[in-house]
């Protein structure tokens, strides 16, 4: 084979891959924009521009509050297991003491529980404090379910900052906690951007417990709003509308991971490879 | 080595030393004590419930009326006749599914991954805008993926029977999602479509470590870059993958969203967490969808301990260094 033809072959390669990669969501676009009949014709270009979908989604059902409460939960989550991680991953990663890989190895095996073992415990905890069917409702469990990543990925990230760092401050006799606060949260933020990031598109995502711990539309998230949307009969879906709701929540995450893929691309190999 | 420096250290150097470390200690679990809290209470309490639950006949419409009735759940035996998740066939089903899921998608993931991360280690015009377009299928949520192939793969409208009958590889549709001999092809196929980059992220990771003098040399030495290939990249390269297709498989194992949404709750597809699922809500068994969802958890945590002692083994030879 001379050169000519392996380039050849290799672009044609990479052709694919792009293809492959970039098609569902670009016929989901093209998609979105059709409407009526016009749904209904299979090309695979864009045939016409209608931006009706867009807006009976809003006007059909509550998506507006349903995109509300998953930025809600998700920020939220973020919040809340940035504050319990940051400390916990300083004293798993710069504190000698015993039982400290045990611990370890018990918050990465957390991280691997299926979810619906703990479905039906959860579901009798959410009740009993009445908070079936609201936000709270979600935002605790989310919140657990990303811990154990979130102390993971930080603990590795703080592992690799140099020990000096910190021996002179504790001979001075500071404090672990100014230690925490002064030296090392300033030099950790961009692994908490990375981790945060990661955390959000994790919550953003999430489908069962949104699915089981809600009721009423109003205080659905929205993978749970658009899996649900459905049409005049149940072999009427709206394909339209779904269209348009899936690129209109997909294309800020998109962007994000785009613009953040480096730190995107750290912080999921500190979570698995170095694991 | 440390044992002649402490002896040549002053005895209260020593003591400030112990001092200075016992409040460390203290800080440490002072610091662990919100986490550990909050797995406990919202992630172990909720486990030991499930668990308990598994063995009464807990109903959906009142849980406080359940009642003890031990290994029911699980096996029984009426007139001679056996009941229980361990002889229902629909529970053997789904964890056949499963495994067949995990197995073949995680092996496609794999070899997909490899060849995209191999594509994107080389140097070539445009490599950012390609490692940018095979991020893209990674940051949909699964939801919204399940949306659009589901609607791409629709027997009328659907743009790949589309493709297909033009090309003429089909002669009339097909109904992918619904016909019990595709539906887990179609769901196989997604989720490859969906998780091969954080697989491929992964292993051009490992590829990215790698020396590059090896290459030099042997290209110097004429070697086919094939055999150079099974015979240096890979076998540098194997302990990353190997970390990769344990987290994806254990990630597989507890499949929910995907098929729920692409499939519903057809038998052909049902996974072990959709089976549980169906149990605990659909049918309002709480007891016996416990019993089915402690059956996974068993599952996954004996192939997860198995795991980890294996792989802390591996790294606590590393830290003793």
């Amino acid at each position: 084979m001379n050169r000519q033809m392996k380039s050849i072959l290799f672009y044609t390669l990479v052709v694919v891959v792009v293809i492959f990669s970039v098609f569902p969501f670009y016929y989901a676009i093209v998609t979105s924009f059709r409407s009526g009949q016009e749904l209904f014709n299979p090309s695979v270009f864009p045939t016409s521009f209608t931006t009706g979908n867009y807006f009976s989604i809003f006007k059909e059902q509550p998506f507006g509050l349903n995109i509300l409460n998953s930025v809600i939960v998700a920020t939220s989550v973020v919040i809340l297991s940035l504050i319990i991680a940051v400390t916990a991953s300083y004293a798993l990663a710069r504190i000698h003491f015993r039982g400290r890989g045990l611990l370890l190895m018990t918050i990465l095996s957390v991280s691997m529980f299926p979810q619906v073992a703990i479905l039906s415990g959860m579901y009798e905890l959410i009740r009993s404090m009445g908070l079936y069917n609201s936000l709270p409702g979600l935002i605790i469990p989310n919140t657990v379910l990303t811990l154990p990543f979130t102390v993971w990925v930080l603990t590795t990230f703080m592992k690799e900052l140099p020990k000096e760092l910190e021996e002179a401050a504790v001979v001075d006799g500071a404090s672990p906690l100014t230690i925490v606060r002064r030296i090392f949260l300033p030099l950790m933020w961009p692994a908490m951007v990375t981790t945060g990031l990661l955390a959000f598109i994790g919550a953003w995502n999430e489908f069962l417990f949104a699915l089981t711990f809600t009721l009423s539309n109003e205080v659905r998230t929205v993978p749970v709003a658009i899996a649900l949307m459905s049409g005049a009969t149940e072999y009427e879906l709206p394909w339209g509308n779904i269209m348009a709701a899936s690129v209109l929540v997909t294309v800020p995450i998109v962007v994000l991971v785009l613009v953040f893929q480096r730190k995107i691309v750290a912080g999921l190999t500190a979570g698995a490879v170095k694991g | 080595m440390t044992l002649a420096l402490q002896q040549d250290g002053t005895a209260t150097r020593k003591a400030k030393r112990s001092n200075l470390s016992s409040a460390r200690l203290r800080a440490a679990w002072l610091f662990l004590a919100p986490m550990m809290i909050a797995l406990a209470a919202v992630a172990g309490w909720p486990l030991l419930r499930t668990i308990w639950l598994g063995f009464t006949d807990a109903n959906l419409t009142d849980l406080s009326q359940s009642q003890f009735i031990g290994f029911e759940n699980y096996l029984s035996y009426y007139d001679g006749e056996a009941y229980g998740v361990l002889v229902d066939a629909e529970w053997w089903n789904a964890v056949w599914n499963t495994l067949w899921f995990s197995v073949i998608s995680v092996g496609l993931e794999t070899l997909f991954g490899l060849l995209i991360a191999l594509i994107l280690n080389a140097e070539f015009k445009g490599r950012g805008l390609v490692r940018a377009a095979v991020l893209i299928p990674w940051a949909i949520p699964t939801i919204v993926s399940a949306k659009m192939w589901g609607w791409m793969l629709h027997d009328q409208f659907g743009v790949i029977n589309e493709i297909l009958l033009g090309v003429g590889i089909l002669s009339e549709p097909v109904a992918w999602t619904a016909d019990p001999s595709t539906a887990m092809w179609a769901v196989i196929m997604v989720d490859v479509w969906k998780t091969t980059p954080f697989m491929a992220l992964l292993t051009l990771a490992a590829l990215q470590m790698l020396p590059g003098d090896i290459y030099e040399a042997a290209r110097v030495d004429g070697i086919n870059p094939i055999r150079v290939f099974f015979k240096v990249t890979l076998p540098l390269i194997r302990p990353a993958i190997i970390v990769a297709v344990i987290f994806r498989s254990l990630d597989a194992l507890r499949v929910f969203d995907l098929i729920y949404v692409l499939t519903s709750s057809s038998t052909s597809t049902m996974s072990m967490s959709v089976y549980a699922r169906q149990q605990l809500v659909d049918f309002q068994e709480v007891g016996y969808g416990s019993a089915a969802a402690t059956l996974l958890f068993i599952v996954i945590a004996l192939l997860t301990t198995i795991t980890v002692v294996a792989g802390g083994l591996k790294s606590g030879e590393g830290e003793q260094s």
